[in-house]
């Protein structure tokens, strides 16, 4: 028990007096054993309920500790409720930290008191935040018309090199992915609605629910979320780490503009990628549903090859292909709007990927709809 | 003293390879218990990366790192666990937790034991901040909202937090006011005398060099060319130390030095 590292104490007790003697080591490895401190605070509490009145009685020997650091000395200073006690007795060269404690007196952390209706507060500042980011939107959108100006007047000045690099990172190394997800919803598609028309018998039908599904909604939504959780996402953690090193300060230092240099480029990139990635994926799913239409009711590729053009009318391949460079303007602008809003801190980082795109993604299915009602009489 | 030269750190013929370059060749060094060890170097001889293969952060591309006898070789033993907590490591960009207040990263170590409890940690942490010389006031301060000399003042409570015997510090006195360096240089002397802190030093500050270290280790191609007393170093005729040490900047500090030790 009495181990020679082990921090212990010795109480010893008569009529009048109480004496505690600690030895052993005091020093942070020692105390955090596991249930140590417990142990000790019972010992301690049958001091505290032989002698609670007067702390007089008490002699401290704290002479016999081999070690101690500053845990074990504010330990016993807790104990004595931040005053040396009266009978006290120190190791060598251990008053120093006593000393040192004695003179930081006691402070504490200043804790603001809690509110009340709190939740009136917690509103007001929902509702502050959401406009503020409205405002921040709305600001960056007009930032981005006045930077267009600027490359329509200018254009050899523009960021290109950064388009460029941009919209290989966002759309040519996207196509592996779009394609495997397009082929398969594709396939599945026409495969359960090629079970349903032949009940009806009405087999090359297919063409048209697939052509019109996919090019007109599916292909630009399919496009447009994957590109959000990829593309939208490293936008706003490149933009935020940027932040954290310091690097946006160190640009706007330059005198080189956010504006013109990191969101033009983004947005032009994900303008120009988008309506591509959309035909691509387009495609994929067609030949998904293809592949599976042969196999459900054997349909040759050639007949739905030829009957595409009749069954889906151009209209609506611009209007898919248009809706994936808006799609893409939303994502980009969105992208950038939470990566400029990113804190120096990892907290904030996360957050502000998780929100750009969950707000990305909603924001799409929004425009989505409202293209829906706006364009219902065209090409149908 | 000089009898009692318990290595706690151990370097032997380590060589430290990063993909085509060679940052240390055949390098030798031993840390005693209780002294304050200075590594001095021109910038990018490898300072930063001999001190994080010393806690085990890089491993060596051959030779040994033995502190506190444990190997250093990137295995995952007790024993390596158990050495972990007797040592602190300032970085030289204090690497604070950026999402965590002052308060919280240094009570962090603490908490991580999981058993002292929290009013303890509280005054643990006030106690550590005042070492430091930092108010209660700025305990609730994110990191980002720091200036440069307090990043490096909470990192330094940080690394004091655990009460460790041997405290690794990186460029401690880079971006501190004078004022600071000398209530840090004084903050390391009563802390070392206090606790027999053993002191492992990156410093390009020559003040702070002369002041603190029981010895000096010159690190210059790619090993250490020469690790004695300062005074030993000093008399050395090398290149690299004569233009280190024997410059303007070098002599005004040598005059501290030399009223110092008389
Ligand atoms: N992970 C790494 N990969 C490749 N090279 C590295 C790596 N880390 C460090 N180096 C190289 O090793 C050399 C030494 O770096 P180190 O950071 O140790 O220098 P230092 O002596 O601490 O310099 P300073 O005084 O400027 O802090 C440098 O040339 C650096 O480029
Ligand atoms: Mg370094």
């Amino acid at each position: 028990m009495s181990d020679l590292t082990t921090p212990n104490l010795h109480i010893d007790a008569d009529k009048q007096d109480i004496s505690v003697r600690a030895t052993g080591v005091w020093i942070v490895q020692q105390l955090a054993a596991r249930g140590r401190l417990d142990e000790i605070g019972k010992q301690l509490a049958h001091v505290h309920s032989k002698n609670n009145s007067d702390n007089d009685k008490v002699h401290w020997d704290l002479s016999g500790i081999t070690r101690l650091d500053h845990l074990g000395a504010q330990f016993f200073w807790n104990l004595w409720g931040k005053k040396p006690p009266n009978h006290l007795q120190l190791g060598v060269g251990h008053d120093a930290l006593f000393e040192r404690l004695a003179q930081l007196g006691d402070v504490g952390l200043l804790k603001s008191p809690p509110l009340r209706f709190a939740w009136l507060y917690a509103l007001g500042g929902a509702l502050f935040r959401f406009s503020d980011h409205v405002v921040g939107f709305i600001q960056m959108l007009g930032q981005l018309a006045l930077d267009t100006g600027k490359l329509i007047k200018h254009p050899l000045r523009g960021p290109w090199r950064e388009v460029s690099a941009n919209v290989f990172h966002i759309g040519a190394q996207a196509l592996g992915i779009t394609a495997l997800v397009g082929f398969l919803i594709g396939v599945v598609l026409s495969y359960l609605s090629s079970q349903q028309l032949r009940l009806f018998g009405a087999d090359i039908y297919i063409v048209d629910i697939l052509g019109l599904s996919v090019i007109r909604e599916l292909g630009p939504m399919l496009a447009a979320i994957l590109i959000a959780g990829r593309s939208g996402s490293a936008i706003t953690a490149q933009l935020g780490v940027m932040r954290v090193t310091e690097e946006l300060d160190a640009m706007l230092v330059m005198g080189i503009p956010h504006g013109f240099r990191l969101i033009l480029p983004r947005v032009l990139a994900l303008v120009i990628a988008m309506p591509l990635i959309v035909v691509w994926t387009d495609v994929m799913a067609l030949i998904g549903g293809m592949v599976s239409a042969k196999n459900a009711l054997g349909l040759s590729y050639s007949f739905f090859i030829n009957t595409l053009p009749a069954a889906v009318s151009l209209p609506n391949l611009w209007l898919g292909v248009g809706k994936g460079a808006a799609f893409g303007l939303l994502i980009a602008l969105t992208a950038c709007h939470y990566g400029l809003r990113i804190k120096p801190n990892t907290t904030s980082l996360g957050e502000g990927t998780t929100a750009s795109v969950v707000t990305s993604i909603t924001l799409v299915i929004l425009a989505d709809a409202v293209f829906a009602i706006l364009f219902k009489d065209v090409g149908i | 003293m000089a009898m009692m030269t318990e290595n706690i750190i151990e370097i032997r013929n380590l060589w430290k390879i990063y993909s085509s370059s060679v940052i240390h060749q055949d390098l030798n060094l031993d840390v005693h218990r209780g002294e304050i060890l200075s590594l001095v170097g021109g910038s990018g001889s490898g300072k930063t990366t001999l001190v994080r293969q010393m806690i085990g952060l890089e491993q060596p591309t051959r030779g040994k790192v033995k502190v506190f006898g444990e190997l250093m070789d990137g295995s995952v033993s007790q024993h390596v666990e158990n050495a972990r907590n007797r040592w602190g490591m300032l970085f030289q960009h204090g690497a604070l937790f950026s999402s965590l207040t002052v308060f919280d990263n240094i009570a962090l170590p603490l908490r991580e034991l999981k058993t002292l409890p929290e009013n303890l940690i509280h005054d643990l942490v006030m106690l550590k901040l005042d070492m430091v010389r930092l108010l209660s006031a700025d305990a609730d301060k994110m990191p980002s909202d720091l200036s440069g000399g307090m990043v490096k003042r909470v990192a330094l409570a940080r690394a004091l937090a655990l009460e460790p015997e041997l405290l690794f510090l990186d460029e401690p006195t880079a971006g501190l006011d004078p004022e600071s360096c000398e209530s840090f240089v004084s903050l390391i002397r009563t802390l070392q005398s206090a606790l027999g802190l053993t002191i492992v030093m990156v410093t390009h500050d020559l003040d702070t060099l002369f002041e603190l270290s029981t010895r000096v280790a010159v690190l210059a191609e790619k090993h250490v060319i020469i690790c004695a007393s300062p005074k030993e170093v000093l008399a050395l005729p090398h290149p690299f130390i004569q233009s280190f040490f024997l410059g303007e900047r070098g002599q005004r500090a040598m005059t501290a030095l030399n009223l110092r030790k008389p």
